[in-house]
């Protein structure tokens, strides 16, 4: 066994090697994106650094439309000196308003990985408990100083990160995990914990966590609550309104809303917990979190094939419901213009010989490997035969698992690779999903911004997502910022999607780059109502302010 | 040249992906409910055959490619895979689960079969991962008393029966040359195993495979080296966090280093 690990780094230079070894610094980011991009979801792989550029914009002057609230107080060392008080420990404390030499201590938490938002503020609180962030809410609601309520700072709509001056409320030295039934499979935990050793913790248990997505190792449980998170298991285990059976909350006043539920079933009253789940901390900061656990999987294969047209798409979609019914985990569709980019960067061989307009990866996730391999082939050889499929393959081990993966988890790094991308993370009904991408590429085309050459401000036009969730990222990958490009795509896009009653962002969130967007998808009398439950649950407003709403 | 009747015994083992574990009783490593694939090296070897034959690498041809494995009923799996990325067909030699061959054992049963299948090309992982033995190729060689070139990186034929066979050295490559019949381990640097597409995989399932037996080829599973005990390496000593600055002084100062 002694070669083992002595084979990976040999193996990593064959581009064999586990997805989770080959990625560090292959595919760094090394042009800067148009300055207002849209992304979608993170690559797995992405693991938070504090390294952000200082040569980031400030939000405030790439969005100079946006005023400070005057009604907030600006922050005074008499401020800090209560909060110092407050927290006592000298590490949960980053003080930037009495010593300036802080400023890059600061600056992680002021900026958003992406590096598109950087705000101003000066103040980073870290709460070691429900008791302190209830106090430091009650002091900021009494004193008018505004909150930013951060977990692990991965979004990417510019939620977690402040605008102005808004004190970071950081929920990082709230990690414990609290209690865990083993019979139920349910586990409380604080807010801070991040999902990944959650996960981890759940794994030795013989547990699995009902979300995954690819910044699980510096997200925080409760900022995935914050924001809904929807991720790579959602298909197999249901969006987090379901799994979630409880939450403790602090509102803007201090008040502790304790509904740490453990049961499943309880139906007494409104279901208020159910408000703070994607509410993006604008109504109360989450501080702990109950939530059922599924049985981890003993058993994961992973199929990848190519398909001629996108009606065979959805044919195979539902064939795979079908036959495949409950050990079904994902169904990820790529099309030829994404695997492009990735062959392009990435240089890997695809796994299949012939090009296919669609790509599909299906994952299954089961107690018995071989019931589940018998399974997946025999629905393989189905649809093979039917010619719904033109081209598949199968993984024969983990190594190949997790290389079919890469994939489609590659695809976000690479586009960055290449330029800035517009993104956009949209849910429209599943027959009408990739018509999107074709209008929208023959938009760009009819304008004679896309083609191959340098000339061409557009690179490609791409769709890939989870089928399984009628979730379409549609991208337009740039060779170079041209305004000409975003007038061509905005507003087209989001009425298009409109129309068709779709989302404009399924799974992103609205934070602040999508909350003048949110009318597309919501009509008046819903905001209006989101509006009275804001006012209701943080009437002076100092939650996560300039966003959302 | 003669036409190539090239002899690929492979090995199922746990994958090497998977962080192995010791079994409770430290006589060797858990392998119940853990996932197993090919040996990596054997992949290896079965892409270069497959290669030779498709990109007419070898002047005489390649008559025929024969995978053998010595295994659990699982290890048909593998075999299956393997006729899928092209090999012609399989020999299965059953093993009960948990019966482990020595090397050179497993080296004296594939001298019978390459005398059997008239086999003159021998190519296999030089080693397989889960015992990292690194001899039944050089045993082989002996046996039969062929030429044997291991490590093999890079593989060429030339006129009248040579193969130039190009190898990993310490500090560089050697480039040694013999004359068919000839044993060939290989190295990771070989070649890019391929993935197996659906068609071939169905069709795989239509190529022949022998089932054999250890009894058939006279061999017995009995061990000449006997495992005392198996433990792992020691456990990294964790490191330990500190909540802030005089944290990590008191820390330093226990610790004697201040």
């Amino acid at each position: 066994m002694a070669s083992r690990p002595q084979l990976a780094p040999v193996l990593r230079r064959l581009g064999r090697a586990p997805a989770h070894l080959r990625r560090p610094a292959a595919l760094q980011q090394s042009v800067s994106l148009p300055t207002r991009c849209f992304s979608s979801s993170r690559p797995r792989f992405f693991q938070r650094t504090a390294v952000v550029a200082k040569s980031t914009n400030f939000t405030t002057e790439t969005y100079p439309d946006i005023k400070r609230d005057s009604r907030f107080a600006q922050l005074t060392p008499e401020h800090v000196d209560y909060f110092r008080g407050l927290l006592g420990s000298e590490s949960a404390v980053i003080d930037g308003v009495t010593k300036h030499e802080a400023a890059d201590d600061i600056e992680p938490f002021n900026s958003d990985w992406m590096g598109k938002y950087r705000g101003r503020c000066q103040l980073v609180l870290k709460p070691g408990s429900t008791d302190e962030v209830s106090k430091i809410l009650k002091y900021c609601n009494d004193n008018m100083l505004a909150v930013v309520p951060q977990g692990g700072n991965t979004g990417l709509v510019g939620g977690s990160v402040p605008v102005f001056d808004e004190i970071v409320v950081n929920m990082g030295r709230m990690n414990r995990i609290i209690d865990f039934d083993e019979v139920s499979g349910t586990l409380v935990a604080d807010a801070g914990c991040i999902l990944e050793s959650a996960d981890q913790f759940l794994a030795s248990k013989g547990y699995i966590f009902p979300l995954d997505l690819a910044a699980k190792g510096s997200c925080h449980i409760g900022g995935n609550l914050a924001t809904n998170a929807g991720g790579l298991r959602l298909l197999r285990y249901g969006s987090l309104h379901g799994t979630v059976l409880g939450i403790e909350a602090v509102l803007a006043d201090g008040t502790v809303v304790d509904d740490l539920c453990k049961l499943r079933k309880n139906n007494t009253g409104y279901d208020l917990k159910q408000l703070f789940i994607g509410a993006e901390g604008t109504i109360g900061i989450i501080t702990k979190v109950s939530i059922l656990c599924p049985q981890r999987p003993q058993a994961q294969n992973v199929a990848f094939f190519g398909l001629e047209s996108f009606e065979q798409v959805q044919l195979a979609f539902r064939a795979a419901k079908g036959q495949l019914s409950e050990i079904l985990s994902a169904f990820e569709l790529m099309d030829e213009g994404s695997q492009a980019l990735v062959r392009q960067v990435t240089k890997n061989p695809s796994p299949l010989e012939g090009r296919y307009p669609f790509y599909c990866l299906i994952e299954t996730s089961g107690s018995n490997a071989d019931h589940d391999g018998e399974k997946l082939q025999s629905f393989l050889e189905d649809v093979m035969e039917k010619g719904i499929v033109a081209d598949g393959t199968l993984a024969q081990d983990e190594t190949q698992v997790k290389s079919l993966w890469a994939w489609r988890e590659d695809i976000t790094e690479s586009l960055s690779h290449l330029g800035g991308t517009y993104k956009y993370d949209v849910s429209i009904p599943l027959k009408e999903m990739y018509q999107l991408v074709e209008d929208t590429r023959a938009r760009v085309d009819a304008a004679g911004l896309l083609g191959d050459s340098d000339e061409f401000p557009v690179r490609a036009v791409v769709g890939y997502g989870h089928m399984g969730d009628a979730n379409l990222h549609l991208n337009v990958a740039t060779r170079r910022f041209d305004e000409r490009v975003e007038k061509v795509l905005e507003p087209f896009i989001y009425e298009w999607i409109a129309e068709r009653q779709g989302s404009i962002s399924a799974e992103h969130g609205l934070g602040l780059m999508k909350k003048k967007y949110i009318g597309y998808s919501r009509n008046p009398t819903m905001i209006g109502l989101m509006k009275n439950i804001k006012n209701t649950f943080d009437p002076k407003g100092i939650l996560n302010p300039y966003k959302y709403l | 040249m003669s036409a190539l009747r090239i002899l690929v015994p492979i090995k199922r083992v746990i994958d090497y992906a998977v962080k192995p574990r010791i079994n409770k009783t430290q006589t060797g490593v858990e392998t119940v409910g853990v996932n197993h694939s090919t040996n990596p090296f054997d992949d290896l070897s079965i892409e270069e055959s497959v290669q030779i034959r498709e990109k007419k690498r070898a002047p005489g041809g390649v008559e025929d490619i024969c995978v053998f494995s010595a295994g659990p009923p699982k290890a048909q799996d593998n075999l299956r895979n393997a006729l899928a990325i092209g090999a012609d067909r399989a020999i299965h030699v059953a093993l009960k689960e948990g019966e482990d061959l020595e090397p050179l054992s497993v080296a004296k049963m594939l001298k019978l079969v390459t005398e059997q299948q008239k086999s003159n090309l021998v190519i296999l992982g030089k080693q397989s991962i889960d015992d990292d033995s690194n001899q039944t190729g050089q045993m082989l060689a002996g046996l039969l008393g062929w030429p044997q070139a291991t490590q093999a990186c890079g593989i060429e034929f030339g006129a009248g029966d040579m193969v130039s066979v190009t190898r990993e050295v310490d500090g560089g490559v050697e480039t040694v040359r013999a004359k068919l019949p000839l044993i060939i381990t290989t190295d990771l640097r070989l070649n890019k195993p391929r993935y197996a597409n659906l068609p071939s995989i169905m069709k795989a399932k239509k190529k022949p495979m022998e089932k054999k037996t250890l009894a058939d080829y006279g061999i017995t599973s009995e061990r000449r080296l006997k495992v005392l005990k198996v433990t792992g390496p020691e456990a990294r000593q964790g490191g330990g966090k500190v909540e802030d600055v005089d944290g990590m002084i008191s820390k330093l100062k226990e610790l004697g280093a201040i």
